[in-house]
């Protein structure tokens, strides 16, 4: 238990002069299981790509520090050398052949093999032409599964098994491995039912008894006081701190991973005298966002405010907006101003006089091969009817009001380019979101919906987009419900902040809440639940076990 | 570098072809016996006969179909039209032998033919567009099978037209539309020499060059209009579009269709320029050097301009043109070998394929 079976020593890592590892120290011993927790951006993929030797890692430059891998010093150039180095990988997404069956994709690319008349016929080049040893990769198989506790039977084929039961295929194709030393599980639990997690958590506390060391990656705080002998917080591409289980509590370690100054609020005063109603009333909303799945929201937002929606990627608090305005197929009520919106009418919603600022802005957010101009006034000219010579469906664009409506837009809103018929691929990111914001201003909406405002932005337009959301919230009274995975520049700005885990609102807190209350609401539940209550958990798996896509019942399979 | 600079902004397939084009000509008013006048003014035709074939694939390049390949089916529709209108003016008003319609008649056969056409490829256009809703990603190659499919289609709708008109009935039998049917005393040339002049032994055709461009700037404008504003946002980003509340499923239908109907009055124009009305499989590879023009007039898979249709339709449809009677010049000046007539063939060929091989290679315009 004591020998480290990986060191990372001083790992720093920059993506374009943009630091994301800053000297991150790291010790796995064998028979552990090592937890890695973060909220996203804290650098724990970049982390996991280093030591896999992603290409994406090499082709930007590299990186320094050390690794060492069984006490020998390793530089893992690609995924296949970090494999033999004994590394294997649990995926989040399965990386397994449907049509195969569980054998062959345990032993998939190395399957034991037997000489035939060909492969003998043709000496050293006929290693290929080898007939597979079906009854070897049976057994071998076999003993891989019992390994791990799975009474799977081996021959059956990938595609019809539960979720569950293909997370553990794939760590038996990983056990499998001769010289397997290092698991990494990545997120292992996001896809699985309740149950299921428990099954797998006690596999991993079992092969770790095997003296296989696991270092293991989540968000669920709780899953990580159940299995972790030692856990490691990564903040801002650095070490927050590690504690061991003795020490470990809910509270301390989402205080580690959240914990940052307050920022700086300076935020002007609201005019006086409005009469705050409720401007957008969502209930029981439901949207089938892949990846961001809301599972059931009920909030209100008042008029006039900034309202904050944070959470950890994957939650859920992107697909909110994009529901709303009918971008993904979704259920539930929508009231703007009491009165009903039509779900999965885009136009409808814009005639309303909401605009939404997409977190995709290269896709969803921009025409990147049109002008400034076009990108601005666009929506505007097809929603509302403006900037248009004529009436009727063969009134032209009017391009000089377009064209001085640009470079205003341009003035007001600092945009850096050579004029408005400047094609919107070649601004920069704090540049083209200043673009997507002066578009969505140029609807002049009463609610406006804004995702992840400065991401990919350099620091000094994140700060002039911000204050341009605070300055049409207050000189025009427009509502705003910011979406951020940046809960500090939430902090900054918002009147309220909710929090959303699971796909559902955590609960809403003010923005000078302390660290610890945003931590546990981002982990999924509040402190009081957590204490070993189980009426939050046992909510947890009932949504999960109603949500039937993609899932089955844990039992049904073996 | 600033030669490559300049060569990038003329483009490579522009610059490539005038080149060749300009070398052509050199040859022709030195080395060979051709009259320039002719040979000029039969370029002029030819790119006015094939402008609009070319300008219809625009619509679906723009709303994000990429080129369409399922051109023929407009083609077909169109030629519905005219031999609907031809067999209409055979019954009703039958011609004499060496006999012509009036100059109005003529006129409005023409306009019937294209009006039929149109509303007829308007409706082919739709279904259409159905079919590309359900293969998204992969409608060009889905485009071809249209194409090849209405051709032969069309073939059976030929054998059982019930045309009463002799001059298009198979003159043995009795039954079936004939392989081609001769325009002459119906629209043959009508506007080709609309307003025409000449310059030399040639002349300028006036009429078709003038359609042309006029249909060219009608789709122009209607680029600046709050409908092609919203099926070019469509095809240039459709998340975008949707974003922004425009209807992405309906933009696209709507270049379909118009590319569709713009086609049937192509080959309207394009037979009278003929002076024939080809049917069964004239229309089976129509479409290949009609992309090739609009590739080469500087277009791309996902971004076609007007300006594209202009340059592309006279620099192709010109080396065809010159090249041809070139050679067979040549040829029978120096006594060459008899198979190098079939140079020109071989060349449009190699042309038209490896301009549309090359332009399937850039996702990048």
């Amino acid at each position: 238990m004591s020998n480290p079976a990986l060191v990372l020593r001083g790992i720093r890592k920059s993506y374009y002069g943009n630091v994301v590892l800053q000297g991150v120290d790291l010790e796995v011993r064998a028979g552990e299981i090592h937890a890695l927790v973060g909220e996203n951006g804290a650098g724990k993929s970049t982390l996991m790509n280093i030591l896999f030797g992603m290409p994406v890692i090499h082709e930007t430059g590299g990186f320094e520090g050390t690794i060492e891998l069984g006490g020998t010093p390793v530089v893992p150039a690609t995924p296949s050398d970090a494999m033999a180095h004994g590394v294997g990988m649990v995926h989040q997404e399965f990386m397994l052949l449907p049509g195969f069956t569980v054998a062959e994709n345990i032993k998939l690319a190395r399957e034991p093999s037997k000489p035939n008349v060909a492969s003998r016929v043709l000496g050293p080049w006929g290693r290929g032409l080898e007939s597979l040893d079906l009854k070897r990769m049976k057994q071998e198989s076999r003993a891989a599964l019992d390994r791990i506790g799975m009474s799977l039977d081996e021959w059956r084929p990938v595609a019809g098994l539960p979720v569950g039961h293909m997370q553990f295929v794939e760590i038996a194709r990983e056990v499998d491995k001769e010289n397997a030393r290092l698991l990494v599980f990545d997120e292992p639990t996001a896809v699985l039912t309740e149950s299921e997690a428990e099954e797998l958590l006690a596999t991993m506390k079992a092969l770790a008894g095997q003296g296989i060391a696991i270092l293991f990656i989540t968000h669920r705080l709780d899953e990580v006081l159940a299995v972790a002998d030692r856990i490691t917080v990564l903040r801002d591409g650095a070490v927050a701190g590690r504690v061991d289980r003795a020490d470990a509590t809910v509270e301390k370690i989402a205080e580690l991973m959240i914990g940052r100054a307050l920022p700086e609020r300076n935020l002007p005063p609201r005019p006086e005298g409005r009469t705050p109603g409720v401007a957008l009333h969502l209930q029981n909303l439901v949207v089938e966002m892949p990846g961001e799945e809301v599972r059931g929201v009920d909030l209100d937002v008042q008029e006039g405010e900034i309202l904050g929606v944070a959470g950890l990627a994957g939650q859920g608090k992107l697909g909110i907006a994009n529901g709303v305005l009918g971008l993904f197929p979704a259920t539930g009520t929508v009231e703007t101003s009491g009165s009903p919106l039509p779900l999965g009418d885009t136009l409808g919603v814009l005639k309303r006089s909401v605009a939404f600022v997409s977190e995709d802005r290269r896709q969803v957010g921009l025409l990147l091969d049109e002008s400034i101009e076009t990108n601005i006034a666009g929506t505007a000219a097809h929603v509302q009817g403006r900037f248009l010579k004529g009436s009727g469906p063969f009134a032209l664009l009017d391009k000089s009001a377009i064209r001085a409506h640009a470079e205003r837009m341009i003035e007001e809103f600092d945009i850096r380019c050579q004029g408005p018929t400047q094609a919107v691929r070649r601004l920069s990111g704090g540049n083209q979101q200043k673009v997507c914001l002066a578009r969505a201003f140029t609807l002049e909406p009463s609610l406006l919906f804004v995702s992840e405002p400065t991401r990919g932005v350099d620091v000094g337009a994140k700060d002039r987009v911000l204050q341009l959301l605070v300055q049409v919230n207050r000189e025009r009274g427009t509502t705003i419900v910011l979406t951020s995975s940046e809960l500090a520049e939430l902090r900054q700005v918002s009147d309220r902040i909710a929090v959303v885990s699971e796909g559902r609102i955590q609960g809403i807190l003010p923005p000078d809440a302390p660290d610890v209350e945003f931590g546990l609401l981002f982990a999924g539940g509040t402190a009081a639940g957590r204490g070993g209550d189980a009426v939050p958990q046992d909510s947890v798996s009932a949504r999960l076990d109603g949500d039937a896509v993609g899932r089955r019942d844990p039992g049904e399979g073996s | 570098m600033n030669a490559l600079a300049l060569l990038k902004r003329l483009g490579l397939t522009r610059t490539v072809l005038a080149a060749f084009l300009l070398g052509l000509w050199v040859l022709s008013a030195t080395a060979s016996s051709l009259d320039m006048t002719i040979l000029i003014s039969d370029c002029l035709v030819r790119t006015g006969m094939n402008g609009i074939l070319v300008l219809a694939l625009v619509p679906a390049v723009r709303a994000g179909v990429g080129l369409n390949f399922g051109l023929p089916l407009g083609m077909v529709c169109g030629l519905i039209g005219m031999v609907t209108v031809m067999d209409l003016a055979g019954r009703t008003m039958p011609l004499e032998l060496g006999q012509a319609y009036g100059m109005g008649l003529q006129f409005g056969l023409l306009v019937s033919a294209m009006v039929l056409g149109a509303l007829l490829g308007m409706i082919a256009g739709w279904l259409y567009s159905r079919l590309l809703e359900a293969v998204k990603g992969q409608e060009m190659m889905v485009g071809i099978y249209v194409g090849f499919g209405s051709v032969a289609g069309a073939s059976i709708l030929w054998l059982l037209f019930p045309a009463k008109n002799p001059e298009l009935i198979w003159p043995l039998g009795g039954v079936g539309l004939r392989n081609t049917l001769v325009l002459d005393g119906y629209f043959q040339h009508l506007l080709d020499r609309f307003g025409s002049f000449t310059f030399g032994n040639g002349f300028f055709p006036t009429g078709v060059l003038v359609l042309w461009v006029l249909a060219c700037a009608v789709l122009w404008l209607f680029f600046r209009t709050r409908i092609g504003a919203a099926l070019a946002a469509a095809g240039a980003n459709p998340r975008f579009a949707a974003a922004s509340g425009i209807d992405v499923r309906s933009m696209r239908s709507l270049g379909v269709v118009l590319s569709t109907a713009l086609a049937a009055i192509g080959i309207v124009v394009f037979s009278q320029s003929y002076g024939f009305v080809q049917l069964y499989k004239a229309p089976l590879l129509m479409a290949f050097p009609t992309v090739a023009a609009l590739l080469i007039g500087g277009a791309s898979v996902r971004n076609a301009k007007i300006s594209h249709v202009l340059i592309g339709t006279f620099l192709f449809q010109s080396v065809l043109t010159t090249s041809l009677p070139l050679v067979n010049d040549l040829i029978a000046q120096h006594g060459g070998a008899k198979a190098l007539a079939n140079v020109p063939e071989i060349a449009r060929l190699i042309i038209s394929n490896g301009i549309i091989l090359y332009a399937l290679t850039r996702k990048e315009s």
